[in-house]
């Protein structure tokens, strides 16, 4: 294959945000008629490449070459008006509108100072049809389905500059059949010469559609391949930055207790579902035992977390918490049953900001009892207290607002709030991510003593050591499917990046 | 000042948390103001055993806002706004005056249950208005604005289009008798310790600022909030129930055109005056009393003052726009010459 010119180019560009390197002297290189897939995980610097490519931000240091030539993008206009288009996840179009007002709108033809109505129509219809898309131009976008929408964002960012067409998850809200008439447009589209950037968290269709891979790792470039000579296996291994050779390495191992597999489940899933979200599995977990659950990010690690403790309604299948059916869809009912949920983000669904250390660690086991039987005020301090000490909670005066602690002291917090009401299981997403490693190690012991004392524990992490250092077992998901379970004292990393990175077809039920 | 709340050091806890400070000092300084530049503001004289006194006015005639205030109070604690507590006052006061008729010798309803009637269809109001925003899902501001509008219509239906006068006398002792200092203080003060008592000596008022800080982490918590908001809703409506009775016998007549108009934004006005956040979560209902306080005491003032009635709103306006900006940690910060970083 003869190399296609390059049309983007960025030589050692970085970016810094107070207190982080986004972007760190990374070179990247976009030639025409390819599809390029940007891989990372969370934090890697995806989005920040893109907003420098695009204007939305400025490098720091490092230039952006465009057709050689250097370019300094003031804004995402001028971005676009030299041909470099975005389409973003979360279709930005007003869906009020029709199809070809959202087409042109900022832009649109005039005749006499007035809007050219005939002509805005024929030329929407004209775009559309270059991408056989053939729809009403008149009729409101909302009435369209969401890849058609999306096929219609993509022929506005075509229409406007037909150079760099960059798509940011372009495929998280569609079926099997619509991503497959996206990646027949999107190859046809390649053909004709076009460069397209591809961000997703589907390896699968990284593997269906892109020429190239290059992938970050907290805002560093980990290198550039061809999508045919980079195994899976190495991707995976890539974005989450473990060398194959050093997974021999020993494994810590868990605490003597040992789960046995004949004991009856404490909380059970069965067939547990939801359309459009995670597909339907199933789930035991037994008294003292950590549950692992692993996989890439937007493999469906938090949305299992959401079904089983109710944040979601399930729209298939049931929960059995010793061995009574659960009400589905009800945090109340959940937590009724001794079932509770540390959420992923701290901020938006944990700490309630204004209220004090003590009101916030009381808050769960208050609302347990009831809002007529008070703790009262000096229960409350000693209770606050307690767990202050237990957790090495660092505030100067139980009536501090949590506000005002750092992220790990808060993220205690919380956890001392669901350790208060004595949960029989615990499903904590994320607990140690952006916390120090001391908090980070003390939140792991503390898994393994609650399992210790019988207690059972659905663990979310998107660091494999650790999941692998707390786990009994490990469950493993693969977009959007529970696709393997393991046994968490015999596997290994490698074993572990195999299943998260294995094609469907390939599924083996580990045990 | 009264708190319920155990502790001293929690006690105090709240009065910096509700910027208390700064509601005092805008009530002081108005005091003050009327101290040097109104003959008389202080002086209270006793007549009959009565008070009497500009002082004792301002109570009198705040005595219905306070009231609202602290309905209003718990509403907005939980990131709500109750819109609809002006004519839901009127409709209360026209229910009372309709069962109780014109007869100055007698009433045509026991007075205990027509002011128990008054108060359950306040309550129900309320409670329309929970419904609405709990289960509905609508935004409290539309939700209760439906209220708002059509309220007046019903008071209007219940008098039957006329204003009713009341000449029945034990009515009028409500509003405007005194036990040594007018009733309604009374009234007052047993609104704020069954409201105070009710959020502060159970988990009621955790639970609302749990919700009106962070609704998504109430969640995860278990709490049902859909409850949490109709018993707010319907306190805020007997709340408003009960300052219709007042203000009905304060002025032995039941308006539903005029009754409590425009008093639910003086309400939000004296809430937020009160330090309480109007997105919700922390709220002091010591605040919401001060910030009506300070709303009547500006009023009694303009016109003890003597100022043109034409000019009076601007007067009002000029001066909480500056209690409001005292409040505002952005604009005092301003004056420390460096803007302090808000803590997380």
């Amino acid at each position: 294959m003869t190399l296609q010119p390059v049309i983007v180019e960025t030589r050692g560009v970085s970016r810094r945000f107070p207190g982080v390197v986004a972007l760190s002297k990374v070179d990247f290189t976009l030639r025409r008629g390819e599809i390029h897939a940007l891989m990372g995980e969370n934090g890697a610097g995806k989005s920040t490449l893109i907003k420098l490519l695009t204007g939305v931000e400025k490098p720091d240091e490092g230039e952006i070459l465009l057709e050689g030539q250097r370019v300094s993008f003031r804004n995402p206009h001028e971005a676009q008006e030299h041909g470099i288009s975005t389409v973003y996840q979360e279709v930005n179009l007003c869906t009020n509108l029709s199809v070809a007002e959202n087409m042109f709108i900022g832009r649109e033809p005039r005749r006499w100072g007035r809007i050219d109505w005939p002509q805005v129509y024929a030329r929407a219809e004209q775009a559309l049809a270059r991408l056989d898309v053939s729809v009403d131009v008149r009729q409101p976008l909302g009435d369209c389905s969401v890849a058609i929408q999306q096929l219609v964002a993509i022929a506005r960012a075509l229409d406007i500059s037909a150079k760099v067409l960059i798509l940011d998850e372009p495929t998280a809200s569609l079926d099997a059949n619509e991503v497959e008439t996206l990646f027949k447009l999107l190859r046809r589209l390649r053909d004709e010469g076009l460069a397209i950037i591809f961000i997703t968290h589907f390896l699968d269709q990284v593997y269906a559609i892109s020429d190239r891979i290059t992938v970050l790792r907290q805002g560093e470039l980990i290198g550039s391949y061809a999508t045919a000579e980079l195994s899976r296996l190495a991707l995976v291994s890539h974005m989450i930055g473990k060398a194959l050779d050093d997974l021999d390495l020993l494994q810590e191992r868990k605490a003597e207790q040992e789960a046995t597999s004949d004991d009856a489940a404490v909380l059970e899933a069965q067939g547990l579902g939801k359309r459009g979200t995670i597909e339907p599995f199933d789930l035991r977990l037994q008294p003292g035992q950590v549950l692992g659950l692993a996989g890439l990010l937007g493999s469906g690690r938090t949305e299992l977390a959401r079904l089983l403790f109710g944040i979601d309604s399930a729209d298939q299948g049931q929960v059995r918490v010793q061995g009574q059916a659960l009400e589905i869809g009800s945090p109340a009912a959940s937590l009724r049953a001794g079932i509770a949920m540390c959420p992923e983000n701290r901020r938006l669904d944990g700490i309630i900001p204004d209220l004090s250390v003590r009101e916030n660690i009381v808050l769960a086991l208050q609302v347990s009892r009831g809002w007529l039987r008070t703790l009262g005020y000096a229960e409350q301090v000693a209770l606050a207290e307690r767990f202050i000490e237990l957790l090495n909670i660092k505030t100067s005066d139980p009536e501090q607002p949590v506000k005002q602690l750092s992220g790990g002291n808060q993220q205690k917090v919380i956890l001392a709030r669901w350790l208060a009401i004595n949960p029989q299981v615990l499903i904590l997403d994320e607990p140690t991510r952006g916390i120090d490693i001391g908090a980070k190690t003390e939140i792991q012991k503390l898994v393994l003593e609650l399992a210790g004392e019988g207690r059972s524990v659905l663990f979310i992490s998107s660091e494999l050591e650790e999941v692998l250092r707390c786990s009994h077992r490990i469950a493993v998901l693969r977009d959007r499917q529970k696709v393997a379970e393991l046994d968490g004292r015999t596997a290994t990393e490698a074993q572990l990046m195999q299943v998260m990175a294995e094609r469907s077809e390939h599924d083996i039920a580990y045990s | 000042m009264t708190s319920l709340t155990a502790k001293p050091g929690a006690v105090w806890a709240r009065v910096r948390v509700g910027n208390l400070t700064w509601a005092i000092l805008a009530l002081l300084l108005i005091l003050g103001f009327n101290f040097f530049f109104t003959p008389g503001f202080f002086t209270i004289q006793v007549r009959d055993g009565h008070l009497f006194g500009s002082l004792i006015d301002i109570l009198t005639f705040g005595a219905s806002l306070m009231i609202l205030a602290i309905g209003m109070t718990l509403v907005i604690g939980t990131g709500g706004v109750d819109l609809s507590v002006g004519p839901v006052a009127a409709i209360s006061g026209a229910v009372a005056a309709s069962l109780i008729g014109g007869a100055s010798d007698a009433s045509q309803t026991p007075l205990w249950l027509a002011v128990s009637a008054a108060l359950l269809v306040a309550g129900l109001c309320g409670a329309w208005n929970g419904v609405l925003v709990a289960w509905a899902g609508i935004q409290p501001i539309i939700a209760t604005l439906i209220l708002m509008v059509a309220g007046r219509g019903i008071a209007q239906l219940i008098t039957k289009g006329q204003i009713l006068t009341i000449y029945y006398e034990p009515y009028h002792f409500i509003g405007g008798g005194f036990l040594v200092i007018p009733f309604s203080i009374f009234i007052v003060a047993a609104v704020y310790t069954v409201v105070a008592l009710l959020t502060r000596r159970t988990a009621l008022g955790l639970l609302i600022e749990a919700i009106g800080n962070n609704a998504s982490a109430s969640r995860y918590s278990g709490i049902d909030q859909r409850l949490v908001k109709l018993l707010v809703y319907t306190i805020s409506g007997l709340c408003a129930g009960v300052a219709g009775i007042i203000i009905s016998s304060n002025v032995r007549s039941a308006d539903g055109n005029n009754a409590g108009l425009w008093f639910e934004l003086d309400a939000i006005l004296a809430v937020a005056i009160g330090g309480t956040a109007l997105s919700g979560g922390r709220f002091s209902l010591v605040g919401s009393l001060i910030g009506a306080l300070i709303i009547q005491s500006l009023v009694t003032t303009i016109y003890s003052f003597g100022v043109a009635p034409e000019v009076t709103l601007v007067v009002k306006a000029v001066v909480v726009c500056i209690v409001s900006l005292l409040q505002s940690a952005r604009f005092r910060a301003l004056f420390r010459g460096a803007s302090q970083p808000q803590g997380g």
